[in-house]
């Protein structure tokens, strides 16, 4: 599949990064072609690059702007030439390699004592705990990006009956806790201040910092929770 | 070879240049507030720039050398003393024996830095010395220094010094070219044009406060709240260091050397890299004033700083060479 020719801009973040952004939208199609822009530009890497961050629908590429400028001394910024030199590999197309997504099954502990908005978001939503744990669990995710926190994926999207908004004040959340933010689903691999709305918790490590690849998921993945007891949550913690 | 801690500070941490190619995994860069101080206590010891350093805060740890090192601070003025005598910020000292290192009070900046010669035995995580405090990793055991800790030095010591004494050697780097201009500048960010005219002309003609809600993370600022013509979210995206966000309320952020990887608050604006570090040594109480500048001028001056710190680099190599000849 080939999605090139999206409409995009490329805006400077600041004076050592430039965005790509192919519009303010969360879609599934538009989110690969962004992974593929990522190996694309590490693959065809440009000098001076940093690194490159995939989002929901934007890449940023960070910059060292002394390396631009040493390379490239022309009345040009730094920025101007890094655009153009983005806007040429976005011409060329990228063509979606036929990789295995890889699928990730997450046991979720659902019970009380780990789901602390779940009773709320029941009620609100005029519908049993039980159906929302049902409704949670019956479809797979796609991770869109990381971010916020190391390890955070950002998951999409839950079923029109269980979105619910983020708090308006953030609490204090333990690892491991599944939430719901709009149409989002995430889990918080550290201890964080945090408004999702918290239905369960996972006894997996999302993040372990002793691993040479420490996060459990990556942009592209797709997961699958499923429910289980407490006593399994102890014996697979 | 070895500083211990006799009294613990507030927030020091071990930092260095940053952690970087890690953002995908949601791993923030963290590193130095100030940069520009922790590359010139480097270069002071004839450290390469980036090597890890202590960053501190006021109060800052009381540290005692277990044996002769060559040492430099610098950054925030902290009033620093060793065995109880003033020493100043960017030169570099040798210390012998059994040294105590402490600060009294502090007179100008929120960071200072200290450098040792040949660099802190420290493992690297993911690429780098810093501190990542949220992921407990990375730096000294993934936190900040307590009393007791004991920071091996990589270099032998080779200096002859008798116990209690040491040496304040007779150069200092110039400084006086990192705070040129008065104001903060910034390039406007995508969502600029979000701010209605009068937002606009607000920003760069009142000063913002930094309120005390005000870290490594982010600098939340006081001000005359800045309506916007749209306050429509974004989808999550790549911010840096420098970012100023605005709030759904008109006030602002500025992300700082912790921030997160993502946000999606509206980016108004964005400090430009050569005034990183003068942001870092404002404190609550401290106000900003901004000045919208463009992409050039902001490439040029943070040239201009690097080139700077190139050739201070040069001297100061030079001068010690010189100096231990003999």
């Amino acid at each position: 599949m080939n999605y090139t020719g999206l409409p995009y801009q490329i805006f400077p973040l600041g004076d050592a990064a430039a965005t790509i952004d192919f519009g303010n939208l969360v879609d599934e199609k538009l989110n690969e072609e962004i992974l593929e822009r990522v190996k694309q530009l590490k693959e065809q890497s440009l000098p001076g690059i940093i690194e490159v961050l995939p989002a929901y629908s934007t890449l940023t590429v960070y910059y060292d702007i002394k390396v631009l400028k040493k390379k490239f001394p022309s009345n040009q910024t730094a920025f101007e030439w890094l655009r153009q030199k983005l806007e040429e590999k976005l011409q060329q197309p990228v063509l979606q390699n036929e990789v295995v997504k890889r699928h990730i099954r997450i046991p979720v502990c659902y019970e009380d004592e780990f789901a602390s908005d779940l009773q709320h978001l029941a009620t609100i939503k005029n519908i049993t705990a039980e159906e929302v744990i049902h409704i949670h669990t019956s479809k797979s995710y796609k991770v869109y990006m990381l971010g916020f926190l190391p390890g955070f994926a950002y998951m999409g999207e839950v079923d029109q009956r269980i979105i619910m908004p983020r708090k308006p004040q953030p609490v204090r959340i333990a690892p491991g806790s599944v939430g719901i933010a709009g149409k989002q689903t995430g889990i918080y691999p550290l201890a964080s201040p945090g408004g999702w709305q918290i239905i369960g918790r996972t006894p997996l490590k999302l993040f372990d910092v002793t691993k040479e690849d420490p996060t459990l998921l990556k942009a592209g993945d797709t997961v699958q929770f499923y429910s289980i007891t407490k006593t399994e949550f102890e014996t697979m913690k | 070879m070895s500083v211990k801690i006799i009294k613990a500070g507030l927030l020091d941490t071990i930092q260095d240049n940053g952690r970087f190619g890690y953002q995908h995994l949601g791993v923030n860069p963290t590193g130095a507030m100030d940069k520009n101080a922790m590359q010139l206590a480097n270069i002071l010891v004839g450290n390469n720039m980036n090597e890890a350093v202590i960053e501190m805060h006021f109060p800052a740890s009381v540290y005692m050398f277990t044996l002769p090192a060559l040492i430099a601070l610098g950054g925030a003025d902290f009033s620093p003393s060793i065995n109880g005598e003033p020493v100043p910020n960017f030169h570099p000292i040798i210390v012998g024996k059994n040294d105590v290192l402490q600060f009294h009070k502090p007179v100008e900046g929120a960071r200072t830095y200290l450098a040792v010669g040949g660099g802190f035995a420290i493992n690297k995580w993911m690429n780098s010395y810093s501190t990542h405090l949220k992921a407990k990793s990375g730096g000294f055991h993934g936190r900040s220094l307590n009393k007791g800790d004991e920071l091996l030095f990589l270099q032998p010591s080779s200096f002859h010094i008798e116990q209690n004494d040491f040496i304040v050697l007779p150069w200092r780097a110039d400084t006086n070219w990192t705070n040129v201009v008065k104001e903060i500048l910034v390039l406007p960010g995508n969502e600029w044009d979000r701010l209605t005219t009068e937002s606009k002309e607000n920003f760069e003609m009142t000063s913002f406060v930094i309120t005390n809600q005000s870290d490594r993370m982010g600098y939340r600022l006081n001000n005359i709240p800045l309506p916007a013509m749209s306050n429509e979210q974004i989808i999550s995206s790549g911010v840096s260091f420098g970012t100023v966000q605005l709030l759904p309320d008109g006030k602002l952020i500025i992300l700082m050397a912790d921030h997160q990887t993502t946000g999606g608050y509206p980016r108004i604006a964005h400090v430009i890299s050569a005034h990183h570090s003068k942001l870092s040594q404002m404190k609550a109480g401290d106000k900003i004033q901004f000045r919208i500048t463009n992409q050039s001028t902001a490439e040029e001056f943070f040239i201009k700083q690097e080139q700077h710190l190139l050739q201070l680099q040069n001297a100061c190599n030079f001068r010690l060479q010189e100096y231990f000849k003999k």
